[in-house]
């Protein structure tokens, strides 16, 4: 095992392999800083190119290119509030709100120490772990992943604050919103209003946008100042970042175990290991006030677990072939094309593959993490230029993560539908990060239930696995309960600001109450099997309503925010619009002319630039967007215009 | 002398430009593969092996790009895909078993119309798999059968519209008591449950049964019992050249029955094996392209499949199968999409009946 740890460790340094990857660090580093881009993006791109490539060239530049991404990815999420990728939406909850205070270059110096630490101990643990990976991989039957499930939703707890009531009806929300389209179980259509394009439901990275990077942009489209607070800049807390992590080591260090754990187990994926580490976060301090609002502790955590889950993630792909999330499917299929079959041979006779593996995951976090502190600086100054200036390249981009799903204008439209939806959640003060964490655990509690039932039948509950899960939830929910957090800013005001602000969030809530009847009724038709998880909800969350409405006038006033003015409404509508203007003109003309047409009118009338200066920006982001779309084979969303008459690429 | 060399001229010019409209040449264009699932998948790597195999076989050396439009279980782009005109042969489709099984099943979601792709079919590349069975269940043999069908077996599924039909049929047919477990979410995902012994019978598509075999069967974890067989252009079975050694499943029913394996289940069988196995993977042009293009695009993937450099390749995605192109595509698609009236008539109620599938 030495001996094969270090033939393979000279191996990365002969001949052409380190430059590989060198490369593939320094692309998954651009894929990373692009929102939304991630590794699937990022392998589509690579793979046509390794096509006869050497093996352990190939292999290095795959892996460079993927370990860094969780790296590279918190830069948006931190200092945009964009989510880089849906394994860094946890960062944007705590490292957005540091940015704004003013201490963006803390928290990116935080995080990425943070994911050195984690991929370092992913890499670590591949090393140790891979010769005796497999019983512990068939030790995680579906009843222990079942129970996995169980303990990310017991997380909403904590993550819903003081507002409780509001935390259960948005975690029902999405949970109901991830049973849309094909039941696991039985196939069957679920709640997908008769469309064709919910058929697949709605994918967790439009989710991610939606919660986050939509209602933020709103939120700066409406006070048009730069993200960053003027007098206070980026900060200058670089050192600061490296000490908080030091101060936390033991958060940083449990976290990175939490992902490699969940790494490890197929069927969870990076988003479940984000949310669950910055559960934990939560629920082990001791003052939870500050959560929400510009933790540390809300940054480090969950970037140290993905980091980690990366090495975790490499051993049920390269022992098993079975992909742990969408990006090691495609890195999968890339390993077939350059001839390396998945299998027991990984730890075999191709042992040294697997070390090509740690070694270049090793390598390329410790690169990576340099490169990441040598670029912040100049791109973080972006966070204090107004906003109008940084809207068109912020929006463009968040579409065109979007549209990654199905390549046409149904993404977008999803996206602004869901986007409203989470920005009301935001203004009326919901907790978002229950709704999220709904929508990702809902699939592993339903598929893993009914099949750990129909597998072992009642008597899983025996299961040692099984038990030992069930002392964890419950040792985390106490912990959790000692102290809530505080989500909610929650200002002392006791008369209502207007009449207005309470009607529309009774509609709001009205919406709210009508959907899940409507998945009542759907679900009821439904059989058994394919219809009994949305059932349950829906009808538990319906009758939970019903009770605050009607029952209890205490907890309805809860779930109403008081500080919320009609003025704010209006002014929240029409930046609203401004995002919803593109959508609407890619429907009539297709995706490049309305981002044409748009970028000139948010920088005419949000910015006082001068006309070369708004065709430079233009013209920057124009190429940035055209030159992803070539190198991916990409047509852009066609609207109207593009059904009528055919128009060469990119722009029909 | 103007007259007459102009003339010569006019006449040069008339019969070059007539050569080479009549012969088609690709130079500096693109290709546009659709493919209708999402990147990584099994017909992602597929059509990312054929590719530049295309591209240098295609006359004028075309750049072949691969387009990934996944979504609606591939359906919404193959119903793009059928929308288009005939054109000038840049754009093809490469489609699985499960853009035929709602085809074949008459899903009212579906455009498309196989029988408008018998002459513009380019490439089959077929596929197989085979069952096994834990020695929990008592099974060592052949000769366990009539014991193995009183036990209760637990497999895990895809679902049953997914390719786990096949297997679905054959366990029927043979008499066994399957309890089919729904949402398994690819078939790595049912040999986990398997090794963890969920469940005590799994298939396993071609590829991945040789590991199978390298592992599990030789540490005595995974009893073999049959492969699915590979349906023939002329509707015969016959066995997985990649498991040359296992017989294939009517053999095994006959073996165990004394009897050949009939009637509208076997032919439902048949049917599904054909579109979701032995011709799971073809690549069209759209309807109506004319004759000399799909010839183009035939000759380019028979001179692929007889080169040197595709024989020895070990793209697990292609196997031992012979790839079908030229003119017996046609055949085999003609094969595969007519399934008779009664065996899906069979088939609808089987699994409105056990499964609740609604029609």
């Amino acid at each position: 095992m030495i001996d094969a740890l270090i033939s393979s460790l000279s191996l990365i340094f002969s001949g052409p392999h380190f430059l590989y990857l060198l490369f593939g660090v320094a692309f998954g580093i651009v894929i990373g800083v692009l929102p939304a881009l991630g590794g699937i993006a990022g392998f589509s791109i690579l793979i046509p190119f390794i096509y006869g490539m050497d093996k352990v060239s190939a292999l290095a530049m795959l892996i460079g290119m993927t370990a860094v991404i969780p790296t590279a990815d918190t830069l948006s999420s931190v200092l945009m509030g964009i989510p880089g990728g849906s394994s860094s939406q946890a960062t944007v909850v705590d490292g957005f709100p540091l940015t704004k205070k003013g201490q963006a270059a803390r928290a990116l110096s935080a995080s990425y120490i943070a994911s050195l630490v984690g991929g370092i101990f992913g890499a670590l643990f591949l090393t140790a772990i891979v010769i005796i990976a497999k019983p512990l991989i068939l030790f995680f039957g579906s009843a222990e992943l079942f129970m996995l499930g169980i303990l990310g939703i017991s997380m909403v707890g904590v993550l819903s604050g003081s507002g409780m009531a509001k935390g259960i009806l948005a975690c029902g929300a999405g949970v109901l919103l991830s049973t849309m389209g094909t039941a696991p179980a039985t196939g069957e259509l679920r709640s997908t209003f008769g469309s064709f394009y919910l058929y697949d439901g709605i994918k967790i990275a439009i989710i991610g946008l939606s919660a986050f990077a939509i209602p933020e942009i709103c939120d700066l489209l409406r006070s048009n100042a730069a993200i960053a607070q003027k007098e206070a800049g980026i900060g200058r807390g670089w050192f600061r970042g490296v000490l908080d992590v030091v101060e936390h080591k033991w958060l940083v260090l449990r976290s990175s175990v939490i992902g490699v754990i969940i790494g490890l187990l197929p069927g969870l994926g990076g988003s479940a290991s984000n949310w669950i580490s910055y559960g934990h976060a939560v629920q082990t301090a001791k003052d939870k006030s500050k959560f929400g609002k510009g933790d540390i502790r809300g940054v480090v955590g969950p970037e140290a677990a993905n980091n980690a889950n990366e090495g975790g993630g490499l051993i049920p792909t390269l022992l098993f072939g079975i992909p742990g999330s969408g990006s090691m499917a495609v890195f999968l299929g890339g390993l077939t094309l350059i001839g390396i079959q998945p299998g027991p041979n990984m730890v075999g006779k191709d042992l040294y593959l697997t070390y090509v593996c740690v070694w270049s995951l090793a390598i390329a976090n410790v690169v990576a993490t340099g490169a990441m502190f040598f670029i912040s600086k100049p791109i973080s100054r972006l966070a204090t230029i107004p906003f109008g200036l940084m809207a068109p390249f912020m929006i463009m981009i968040i579409y065109f993560a979007a549209f990654q799903s199905t390549f046409t204008n149904n993404d977008l439209y999803t996206l602004i539908v869901l986007g409203g939806f989470c920005t009301l959640l935001k203004y009326f003060n919901w907790p978002r990060p229950a709704f999220i964490v709904g929508f990702v655990i809902s699939d592993t509690i339903e598929r893993y239930f009914y099949q750990t039932l129909q597998f072992n039948g009642w008597s899983f509950l025996h299961k040692p696995g099984v038990i030992l899960l069930a002392i964890i939830i419950l040792i985390s929910i106490y912990f959790g309960n000692k102290k809530a957090s505080d989500f909610q800013i929650r200002k002392k005001a006791t008369q209502l600001k207007s009449i207005f602000s309470y009607n529309v969030q009774y509609i709001f809530l009205g919406l709210i109450y009508f959907y899940f009847l409507y998945v009542v009724i759907d679900s009821a038709s439904l059989t058994y099997l394919g219809g009994i998880w949305p059932l349950a909800i829906s009808a538990s969350m319906f009758m939970f309503m019903t009770y605050i409405i009607f029952f209890n006038k205490r907890m309805l006033s809860d779930l109403i925010y008081i500080n919320y003015s009609k003025n704010e409404g209006r002014d929240f509508l029409i930046s609203f619009l401004w995002l919803a203007l593109p959508i609407a003109l890619s429907a009539v003309f297709g995706f490049l002319i309305s981002m044409i047409v748009t970028f000139y009118a948010i920088l005419k009338y949000k910015t006082r630039a001068s006309f070369l200066k708004m065709n430079l920006i233009i013209i920057g982001c124009l190429s940035l967007l055209l030159g992803l779309a070539y190198s991916m084979n990409l047509s852009l969303p066609r609207g109207l215009l593009q059904s009528i008459i055919k128009l060469p690429w990119p722009f029909g | 002398m103007f007259k007459k060399t102009a003339i010569i001229f006019l006449a040069f010019i008339y019969f070059t430009t007539n050569l080479f409209a009549a012969e088609v040449d690709f130079k500096g264009k693109t290709v546009k593969w659709m493919v209708p699932f999402a990147v990584g998948g099994g017909s992602d790597k597929w059509a990312r092996y054929y590719g530049p195999l295309l591209s240098q076989n295609l006359p004028g050396k075309p750049n072949v790009i691969i387009e990934n439009c996944p979504g609606g279980g591939s359906i919404t782009c193959t119903n793009q895909f059928a929308a288009l005109p005939a054109g000038d042969g840049l754009t093809i489709l490469g489609d699985s078993g499960s853009t035929k099984f709602p085809f074949l099943l008459e899903d009212p979601r579906v455009k498309y119309n196989y029988n408008d792709w018998l002459k513009t079919v380019v490439l089959v590349s077929p596929t197989g798999g085979s069952t096994y069975v834990s020695p929990s269940t008592g099974y060592k043999t052949t000769a366990d059968f009539q014991k193995l069908k009183t036990v209760e077996l637990k497999f895990g599924s895809q679902g049953a519209t997914s390719l786990d039909l096949i297997p679905m049929i054959a366990y029927e047919i043979l008499g066994l008591k399957v309890k089919h477990v729904f949402g398994m979410t690819g078939r790595g995902d049912g040999r986990l449950a398997f090794e963890r012994g969920d469940a005590n019978l799994d298939y396993q598509t071609s590829s991945a049964y040789l590991k199978v075999e390298e592992t599990l069967v030789k540490e005595g974890k995974a009893i073999p019992m049959f492969s699915w067989g590979i349906v023939n252009p002329d509707g015969s079975i016959s066995r997985d050249p990649t498991f040359p050694k296992l017989p294939h499943f009517a053999e095994y029913y006959e073996q165990v029955y004394k009897k050949k394996p009939s009637g509208p289940a076997f032919d439902a069988y048949k049917a599904f094996l054909g579109s979701g196995f032995s011709a799971q993977k073809m690549v069209f042009l759209p309807k109506g392209t004319s004759p000399e293009i799909v010839k183009v695009y035939r000759d380019a993937f028979t001179k692929i499949i007889n080169s040197p450099e595709h024989k020895a390749s070990d793209n697990d995605e292609i196997g031992k199968y012979l790839q079908i192109s030229g003119n017996n595509s046609e055949a085999v698609l003609k094969n595969t999409i007519n399934a008779n009236p009664a065996a899906k008539a069979w088939l609808k109620k089987y699994l409105s009946d056990n499964y609740q599938v609604k029609f």
